[in-house]
């Protein structure tokens, strides 16, 4: 779960990062009352869950009461990348001497959180990594003893950072504090800056928090935006399944990712585009089919449906029953293929047998057809 | 075979749950050596014949134990694999999925330190077809034969396995090592399991998008693999940034793409199918 600057700032000053004075409105007038509060210089920024706001005009630097008024109103309502501006966060602005970069991130290979540290800052962390990996010092942290202020210090040193040496390494040990104890799996600072009177803060900062481990924050879990998610991957999350909304027509209901991820490949493989990456798990019973087919079937953009079952704990006849009761209620809008194998296949088939459901023996000739029926890609 | 055969005897974590039953009747009908279960607080009770304990501790006690299956639920999960090896138990699956990933980050340290295999967690689990199955695959599906086959997915490799056992080929072992970022065992710690088994002659490696274990893989089996290998990448369509229901296939930046697996595999020779059906004529070519 993505979560917006002020929130990761609020997160990382809990733990003792430093951050810049700043609050968040939702009007220009309330932007204009919060800098006539701090009384200096502000920037205007953008809470949406998109990258490059800087870049989309999405930030922007305000001398008086009056301007950030007028840069607020200007950003308010805006459209980044799809979505739209509805609040900014009004803080005050830093005199910029250095900027670096701090973050931490699982790195899977080495099973460990990794460190990573660099002077070139507040730009494209990803950009440095392509061109210049050397640019970026990692330090893989020990899970059982945390990053520890010593290996803090020799990192600021072997990165090359400048200033108050005490003070940088005392900014890394409290972000992985806090990424451990807010269950992060990206925790960044971005630009770490030294300021021109040589105090340190994090002028941006980026949390995303493991999904996973939510059931143990409930406060964070109540951060989630619903509005800023797809209505329908929102209603699938509450029926329990994985659903992605993708851009193309047809709509795609397997059980098991694996399956799922391979039906989508076939599609695309033979000219179709799917319309979305449902999985309905395992082991699922008649209605978690026909729900299943109700919210894919609510996307407008769907003009066919393929489902894949291969019956392991799943029976092939449940799949069968839940597409049968969507079929009697007058759900099935759109031409359906089907294909199923393995775990009660016959009784399946034979539930199926007359019935407007077009079936195939093999993924391959099923994605064909749908694809055929469709009309190819959108 | 590798890591399980009709000998090996095991202990279910959570045996008192609905999944933990369901597949502890399932496992045993598949003929495999189930001891004792495990869930705290049912110590002293019993579930299908089988003595409950507290802890793993006190089942270790009374029984010898081989291997552990666990069906805890993702709060206290990575704590129950932490417990079995702790208890001295060499091989821990574990089946739960969402697990939270720092959980995993400090259990497979430690458990790595103490001396206990982990596959998984969010896996399938293993099945040595014919003989054993400390998972919760669908066991019909599964003939003896020549293939060791090792997934990060479940149903895909079900599918894999059937269309392998129907063309005569077979399975020896299949391994789901899970779809989780933070993984016990990876396919590069189990192709030497299946380099130096007289019974297979040959591996189907399923992976998918994200991470970089195949990209590991390959690179082992260009080293060291005496076998034929076959490769196959689900999720090559998949945008990116998007997590296609494994927790682990989600292609981050530029970790974890299909080009990047694709020309790994290419590199080391390994031969990669477009689809199920190809995996078994590319394993056919290959064995000659």
């Amino acid at each position: 779960m993505n979560l917006h600057e002020y929130q990761a700032k609020e997160i990382l000053a809990r733990y003792g990062v430093p951050v810049p004075p700043g609050k968040v409105a939702y009007t220009p007038d309330e932007a204009k009352r919060i800098a006539e509060e701090f009384g200096k210089r502000v920037v205007i920024k953008a809470q949406v869950h998109v990258g490059g706001r800087g870049k989309a005009g999405g930030v922007k630097l305000a001398d008086s009461p009056q301007e950030a008024y007028e840069k607020a109103q200007a950003i308010l309502g805006m459209n980044i990348k799809g979505l739209t501006v509805k609040k900014v966060l009004v803080a005050e602005a830093v005199d910029i001497a250095k900027e670096y970069y701090a973050g931490l991130i699982l790195d899977r290979a080495q099973k460990r959180v990794v460190l990573m540290l660099s002077k070139e800052g507040g730009v494209d962390i990803e950009e440095v990594a392509a061109e210049r990996p050397e640019a970026i010092h990692k330090f893989w942290i020990d899970p059982h003893k945390g990053l520890r202020p010593f290996e803090a210090r020799e990192m600021v040193k072997r990165a090359g950072l400048e200033g108050n040496l005490n003070k940088l390494a005392q900014v890394l040990v409290a972000l992985y504090r806090a990424y451990e104890g807010v269950d992060a799996s990206i925790a960044e600072i971005n630009p770490l800056v030294v300021t021109a009177e040589g105090n340190i803060v994090a002028a941006d900062a980026k949390i995303v928090l493991d999904d996973n481990a939510l059931f143990r924050h409930p406060d964070l879990a109540e951060l989630r935006e619903i509005e800023a998610e797809h209505p329908l991957e929102v209603e699938a999350s509450n029926y329990g399944f994985a659903y992605v909304k993708l851009q193309g027509n047809i709509g795609i209901i397997g059980n098991g990712a694996g399956l799922v991820m391979y039906t989508l490949d076939l599609v695309n493989r033979v000219g179709g585009k799917p319309a979305n990456f449902l999985d309905i798990g395992g082991g699922a019973k008649a209605d978690v089919v026909y729900n299943a087919l109700k919210v894919v079937l609510k996307d407008p953009d769907v003009k066919g449906v393929f489902i894949n079952i291969f019956g392991g704990i799943t029976r092939a006849d449940e799949v069968a029953k839940g597409v049968i009761r969507a079929l009697e209620e007058g759900l099935l809008t759109k031409p359906v293929v089907m294909r199923v194998a393995g775990t009660a296949e016959e009784e399946a088939k034979k539930l199926l047998e007359g019935k407007p459901i077009y079936m195939y023996p093999t993924s391959i000739e099923a994605a064909k057809a749908i694809v055929a029926m469709v009309g190819g890609a959108a | 075979m590798i890591l399980v055969n009709r000998e090996t005897r095991v202990l279910v974590q959570g045996i008192t749950g609905r999944e933990g039953q369901f597949h502890t009747k399932q496992m045993l009908d598949y003929g495999t050596k189930v001891v004792a279960g495990v869930t705290p607080g049912k110590g002293g009770t019993e579930v299908l014949g089988l003595p409950v304990y507290d802890t793993v501790k006190e089942a270790v006690k009374h029984h010898p134990i081989d291997a552990s299956i666990i069906f805890v639920p993702a709060p206290m999960a990575a704590d129950a694999a932490l417990e079995a090896a702790h208890a001295g138990i060499p091989l821990i699956v574990l089946i739960t999925e969402g697990i939270p990933t720092l959980d995993m980050v400090r259990a497979v340290e430690e458990i790595k330190a103490l001396g206990s295999r982990l596959i998984g967690g969010n896996c399938p689990g293993i099945i040595s077809a014919g003989e054993a199955k400390i998972g919760i695959m669908p066991g019909h599906v599964f003939q003896r034969g020549r293939v060791g086959l090792v997934s990060r997915s479940g149903t895909l490799t079900y599918e894999a396995a059937a269309a392998l056992s129907a063309a005569g080929l077979g399975i020896t072992t299949t391994v789901g090592i899970g779809g989780d970022p933070v993984i016990g065992t990876t396919f590069k710690d189990l192709l030497p399991l299946f380099n130096e088994d007289p019974e297979t002659e040959a591996v189907v490696l399923i992976g998918e998008i994200g991470g970089s274990d195949e990209e590991e893989a390959a690179a082992w089996v260009k080293a060291h693999m005496k076998k034929p290998v076959v490769g196959f990448i689900g999720g090559r369509s998949a945008p990116k940034g998007k997590r296609m229901g494994h927790a682990g296939a989600i292609i981050m930046g530029n970790v974890g793409t299909p080009e990047s697996k694709l020309k790994a595999f290419a590199e080391a020779g390994i031969p990669v199918a477009d689809t199920i059906d190809e995996i078994v004529d590319l394993v056919k070519k290959a064995l000659g």
